[in-house]
């Protein structure tokens, strides 16, 4: 039987979602970078067949949809955690849509889909940080209070705590987690301070691997029956130092994976996709 | 085979209280006379039990009974030839169960048995000798035996039975010849032996048992039984006199009937002395639900605003439900974080029960899922497996598995049902705590609440701290750790946070409470929380009325720390319990009998007639209005707070006919001095001292002892004595109302702990001129201290620190593995227990005593106050030695179960120690040097920040605020930068404050230890309130006082006595 809260990092399936040719130009970002669709697609592609054969997931591919430049980011559009599914309301306008083609998959995959409809809420899930006994939510541009608190509707089991962003676009911009327990953490100041805070908000004592890149703190962990603890996570190329840290987690499975065109527009490895543990639904 | 005995008795208290209810309904009553007649009416008993047993009871004496019986009893002694093997087994763990047993719960069952004549039957059945009696019983307990509770009642029916094997089992067991000749009696025997045992096991003693528990241990054992045997031959008054008679003699008794409701939702009458403690109602709970460890547990009621209460279990019941109804709830105070960690199945089952209570009405939320999968382990440790054929599809709606239910849940529910076949009731109950355990709030306990922008917010208590939650959000928390001073002040509560590792200064976090009462209630709730689950040891108790600085409370009971030790100790078979919260029959997978764990007859109301004494009523009405009006008066002026001020003449007459008796008492005590209990930590091994104060001391401040006071007014001086005469005199020009005498004494000692440190004893030069500066210093004090000694239901404000800023051993650690904990509590164990009672007796020294009358300007008004000031300074240097005496360590348990229970004035003159009984005695060493101690330093709001802990990482050092002022704020670096001499500043090890009051007098010490140059000093600074009017000889008062503290401490110098008088304002006067 499973319990509430087991399994942390028990992942069968996982919703992506391919890139659109309006990525390139359209997507948003924080800084002006030019992006190479090629090669972001090609990265993409990686990824999924990560997740899809190396892991064995079961991957859900949703389609393109050029009219949302930004969809293959399909964190931001739904939180799931046991049977549950939240679909967010995004922060940014034109990614509103994005909620549907997850909507439509989320409950395809019979989870229990809870929406955001209240028209003040938004929530990235970029900015949902769910460290297996507990949410932070990160208050930034596309994240507000009632929308956390939405959140924390949808998942009761759980105490919800907020942290403020005050820089980089999500609180998993800066960090995530590395394992049971334990946080990956940027280096910069203001990621720094959002541990602190985390830490302090919680009943729940973590250990954190401080990265020197802030967008080398997230990374993908999950737990598999077959594999054990496994991490995808930033590669030498991009970050030689940050991917060293990683290089330490003796007992993880560590899989470097590339994302050095979506971290153009602000995508980090999170982002890509949406796991789902369908075998802990009780 | 002592053991047994302890088992037995349990055993038999358990079908005592399953009977008792109806007894205690009528018990009380003294119109229902006569006995016999009423039985069966009497016994409207809602258990099923207990119906049949009052048929029988009627029945008893016509023959066919005994036909019965007989069978019963065979059945009986085989049930019991089974169960002498657990018998046997758990005879180790006997005592240790005997002494959750409090004593005087046999005093209130003869009580009741015997009061209600009509029940009088069915009780005497269960302890009668006569085998009539028996055989009621023992069908009584035959047909109950499915329902109660196994063990006890099986090994009681064969001592009842005439079966002499168990008797003589029990009495070879039993081996004190004393209780062998009670055995004649079997029946007595049992009774004997249980009561022994339970009473010296049980110290708590109810204030008001006090008496009847002398008298009890006697009657109890031979007259208790004689008397129920009696009775039940002779229905006659005989034995109701002859067991109510020392009561009545000594008080008047008067019964009201509470109703408990209890976690499965059955009513639980009980029928409780008018001025009963909560203690008493929430042992016989807990004894009828066969619970051990109970400290989890408490009663709660609903105040006439609707909010509920816990009731404090040293507190008299009627005073704080006030005029709400005798209801009471019993519910799980404090959450264990870790239920797997309970001893008992029976515990755990409690704690299921209430947390379906919280799952159904919202108060814990939950998922969907979770609700479902808490639900079905419901099911499955109350139905067992899934039956297809007895499960039909609706069998789940009797059933609440969340606030709002739905069908397509219940399927859920059922399905998972199923999946749990083969797990076993406690299995079933295990997982479901196991994953309720992880909701984020279990266990919190909410408060309505605005923040310093008037936003709303909720803060929530639980076992790691405080949390901040707006709307569903957590947006702040503050764990224990971080929370140096927990106060409030009018409807503000506020927590002082430790700074940060970047920040300097602490901060202070204010949050706005819908009224007075809810902050306190809150800031309650905080103290009892903070002491159960991150202190080994609970603070000092503090005894019950007082003239303190705001509020008294402390938590009471045993910390989560000591229960756990406790409970390890239980040695008994798992009870046997029904888990039909909800009417259901168990099906017992354990193949046990199945006992009813509770045994809810409805009582016969006979307890209404023993309802309130109008009279007393009355008086507890006006004085609850003249309270109110003090806190009015306090309000006003926020400095003059003292409770006298609005005391009725009866008071006042009281009170100087108890300030007569102090002074008789002076007279006639002994020099020696009496140890108080701050003496006894000072002396403690220093190592444990600094621990002890560090932490449970903390919040010294408002801790009170009656015997302290007492002590201190005794041991002045003559030389201080006439002048501190003198100084009252010259501070006497008018009437004065209230004299605080302050007594500071410093003291070096070296400390043996310390020693490390501070290897030599130094002298230091005296800092008398100083002196001036301190008394000027401290003439503002004493206006505050007036203002603090407040009543504690009518104080305003009050202040709490959890926190010592150094790391101390008896806090438990930040974040503590279990097993840390448990490394902790043992590692403490041998160490001698920081809050036992160390004697330290100081000699004063000869010192030069200085008298710095300071005579307040009061407006020449009737009344004034006067508050003399002493100061004692020590000369030398102390060696402390300190003896603990054996028997505290290893029972620990046994004493701290029983705490609260001394009689009135033994309480007062015993310092009690939760969980330890020990004594310390202190010899002290002459002192060799003669320094002059540098300022008193004054820790009234002392907060000392992490950085500068750091530097003293070693030393434990607390602050304790004195007084809580806002103007008045010395902080303990302040005086150690300007304060000291020498050029190396005193590390403050411990400070704290102690506040007592005995009738007349209230007296605060504080208690200031500082390291300095490899000196430990202490300095003591006492504030002897003298409160009275004109008709009180002042200067007698003073002079005692003086003279006490002086005697008190003669290793010390009374360095400086400031006479403070304060006027009394007018009540209109702002």
């Amino acid at each position: 039987m499973a319990g509430l809260m087991a399994g942390f990092g028990n992942f069968t399936h996982a919703v992506v979602r391919a890139i659109p040719e309006s990525l390139a130009k359209e997507a948003l970002r924080m800084n002006k970078f030019d992006v190479d669709l090629s090669k972001a697609q090609r990265e993409h592609e990686l990824y999924v067949e990560v997740l899809k054969n190396k892991l064995g997931l079961e991957v859900v591919e949703l389609p393109a949809d050029e009219s949302l430049p930004d969809c293959v980011f399909v964190e931001d559009a739904a939180v799931v955690c046991g049977d549950t599914a939240l679909i967010t309301r995004p922060g940014a306008e034109s990614r509103r849509k994005e909620t549907e083609a997850m909507k439509k998959a989320l409950s395809d995959l019979n989870l229990n889909i809870v929406e955001m409809t209240d028209e003040s809420a938004s929530l990235d899930g970029g900015d949902v940080l769910f460290t297996g006994r507990e949410f932070f939510v990160g208050l930034s541009k596309r994240t507000n209070q009632r929308g956390a608190e939405i959140l924390a509707d949808a998942f009761k089991d759980y105490a919800v705590s907020t942290v403020p962003v005050l820089e980089g676009l999500h609180l998993k911009s800066f960090c995530s987690m590395g394992g049971p327990g334990l946080i990956v953490i940027g280096s910069s100041e203001h990621a720094q301070k959002a541990l602190k805070i985390m830490q302090q908000m919680s009943d729940h004592r973590y250990d954190k691997l401080t990265v020197p890149d802030d967008i080398a703190a997230n990374c993908v962990y999950m737990n598999l029956p077959s594999k054990g603890h496994v991490l995808l996570h930033c590669t030498p190329e991009e970050f030689p130092e940050s991917a060293k840290v990683f290089e330490k987690l003796k007992d993880h499975m560590l899989i470097p994976v590339s994302n050095m065109e979506k971290v153009k527009v602000d995508g980090a490895l999170t982002c890509c996709s949406v796991l789902i543990n369908k075998k802990t639904n009780v | 085979m002592t053991t047994e005995v302890g088992s037995e008795t349990e055993v038999k208290k358990e079908p005592e209280k399953a009977e008792q209810p109806p007894a205690t309904a009528t018990a009380p009553a003294p119109q229902e006379e006569p006995v016999s007649e009423a039985k069966p009416e009497a016994e409207p008993a809602a258990e099923p039990a207990a119906e049949p047993a009052a048929a029988e009871a009627s029945a008893a004496t016509d023959t066919p009974a005994s036909e019965e019986q007989q069978t019963s009893e065979s059945e009986q002694a085989k049930a019991e030839e089974k169960t002498d093997k657990k018998e046997k087994d758990k005879e180790g763990g006997g005592k240790g169960i005997s002494r959750f047993l409090p004593p005087w719960l046999k005093r209130s069952k003869s009580q009741s048995q015997v009061g209600p004549k009509e029940n009088a039957p069915k009780e005497g059945s269960v302890e009668a000798v006569k085998e009539e009696e028996e055989k009621e019983k023992d069908k009584k307990e035959d047909e109950a035996a499915e329902e109660s509770k196994v063990d006890g009642e099986q090994p009681v029916q064969a001592s009842t039975a005439d079966q002499s094997q168990e008797q003589k089992e029990e009495v070879a067991e039993e081996a004190p010849p004393a209780e062998e000749a009670k055995a004649d009696n079997k029946e007595e025997e049992k009774h004997s032996i249980g009561s022994a045992d339970t009473q010296p096991a049980k110290e708590e003693k109810g204030e008001d048992s006090q008496e009847k528990d002398t008298e009890d241990a006697k009657p109890e054992n031979g007259v208790e039984e004689g008397e129920e045997a009696k009775k039940e031959d002779e229905p006659t008054d005989k034995a109701d006199t002859s067991i109510l008679s020392p009561l009545r003699l000594t008080k008047k008794i008067k019964m009201v009937m509470c109703q408990v409701t209890m976690l499965d939702g059955s009513q639980f009458p009980c029928e409780v002395e008018k001025r009963a403690k909560g203690q008493y109602l929430f042992f016989k709970v807990c004894e009828t639900l066969n619970l051990l460890e109970k400290d989890y547990f408490g009663l709660s009621f609903k105040d006439n605003t609707d909010q509920t209460c816990w009731l404090d279990p040293l507190k008299e019941m009627k005073r704080q439900i006030r005029n709400a109804p005798w209801n009471f709830s019993f519910n799980v105070k404090f959450y264990p974080p870790d239920p797997s960690q309970l001893t008992e199945d029976i515990t755990r089952y409690l704690l299921c029960l209430q947390l379906r209570q919280d799952i159904a009405s919202g108060r814990l939320p939950c998922s969907f899922v979770t609700h479902a999968l808490l639900g079905s382990y419901t099911l499955q440790a109350e139905l067992g497996d899934h039956d297809p054929d007895e499960h039909r599809t609706d069998y789940t709606s009797d059933f609440q598995f969340a606030p709002s239910q739905t069908r397509e849940m219940e399927e859920k529910v059922v399905e998972l049902h199923k999946s749990h076949r083969g797990m076993t009731p406690a299995q079933a109950d295990t997982q479901f705590l196991e994953n309720a355990k992880k909701l984020s709030m279990f266990g919190v306990d909410l408060h309505h609440a605005k923040d310093s922008e008037g936003v709303d917010i909720m803060l929530g208590v639980c076992a790691n701290g405080l949390l901040i939650y707006k709307d569903r959000l957590r947006i702040n928390r503050f764990a224990w750790p971080k929370i140096l001073k927990i106060s409030y002040k009018r409807s503000n509560f506020y927590i002082k946070i430790r700074p940060g590792e970047t920040e300097q200064f602490e901060s202070t976090v204010g949050f706005k409470l819908p009224n007075h009462r809810a902050a306190k209630r809150l800031w309650k709730v905080c103290v009892e929380n903070h002491t159960f689950f991150r202190l080994m040891t609970p603070e000092q108790p503090t005894k019950a009325k007082f003239l303190t600085l705001g509020s008294k409370f402390r938590y009471s009971g045993r910390t989560q720390a000591q229960t756990r030790q406790a409970s390890s100790l239980i040695d008994r078979p798992a009870p046997y319990f029904q888990r039909t919260s909800s009417k259901r029959i168990s099906r017992s997978l354990d193949g046990a009998p199945v006992i009813n764990v509770i045994s809810d007859g409805s009582g016969p109301e006979g307890g209404k007639e023993n309802g309130r004494d109008p009279a007393l009523e009355l008086s507890s009405d006006s004085k609850s209005k003249l309270r109110v009006q003090g806190e009015n008066i306090y309000v006003r002026h926020s400095n003059l707070m003292l409770e006298d001020l609005d005391k009725t003449q009866d008071d006042v007459l009281k009170h100087q006919a108890s300030i007569s008796e102090l002074k008789r008492s002076f007279m006639e005590a002994t020099p020696e001095p009496r140890p108080s209990q701050w003496d006894k930590r000072l002396t403690a091994s220093p190592a444990t001292s600094l621990r002890l104060q560090a932490q449970g001391k903390s919040p010294p401040r408002m801790e009170t002892f009656l015997p302290e006071s007492k002590e201190v007014v005794k041991s002045a001086d003559d030389k201080q004595k006439s002048q501190a005469v003198a100084a009252a005199t010259a501070a006497q020009p008018v009437v004065e109302i209230e004299e605080t005498v302050i007594v500071e004494e410093v003291r070096k000692t070296p400390k043996p702990a310390a020693a490390s440190e501070v290897p030599e004893v130094q002298a230091m030069p005296s800092q008398e001129p100083q002196e001036a500066a301190k008394v000027a210093v401290e003439e503002k004090k004493p206006a505050r201290e007036a203002s603090i000694s407040s009543d504690s239901e009518s104080e305003e404000e009050a202040e709490y620190h959890p926190q010592i800023t150094s790391v101390s051993v008896e806090q438990i650690k930040e974040e503590p593995e279990e097993e840390q904990e448990e490394a902790e509590l043992n590692k403490q164990e041998p160490t001698p227990e920081p809050e036992p009672i160390a004697v330290a007796e100081s000699e004063i020294a000869p010192a030069p005593v200085t008298v710095h009358p300071v005579v307040k300007d009061g407006t020449p008004n009737a009344k004034e106050e006067a508050q003399p000031v002493v100061e004692m300074v020590d000369d030398g240097i102390v060696e402390e030695e300190m003896m603990l005496t054996p028997d505290e360590a290893p029972n620990g348990y046994s004493a701290s179960d029983v705490q609260g229970l001394g009689s009135l004035e033994e309480e007062e003159q015993e310092p009690r120690m939760n969980g330890d009984a020990s004594h310390v005695e202190t010899e002290h060493l002459p002192q060799v040097i003669c320094c002059s101690e540098p300022p008193v330093v004054k820790t009234e709001m002392v907060t000392i920040s992490d950085t500068f802990a750091a530097q003293k990482s070693e030393i434990a050092t607390k602050e304790v605020p004195i007084v809580h002022t806002e103007t008045k704020t010395i902080t303990y670096e302040a005086a150690q930068l300007d304060g000291s001499g020498d050029g190396e500043p005193g590390v403050l090890m411990t400070a704290q404050t102690i506040t007592s009051e005995s009738l007349c007098t209230t007296t605060t010490t504080h208690i200031t230890k500082t390291l300095k140059g490899g000196l430990s000093e202490t300095r003591i600074e006492k504030r002897i309130v003298i409160t009275g009017d004109s008709d009180i000889d002042h200067d007698q008062a003073l002079a005692q006082a003086i003279k006490e503290a002086k005697e008190q401490h003669p290793d010390m110098s009374v360095t400086r006595v400031v006479v403070h008088k304060e006027t009394e304002l007018a009540e209109d006067e702002d």
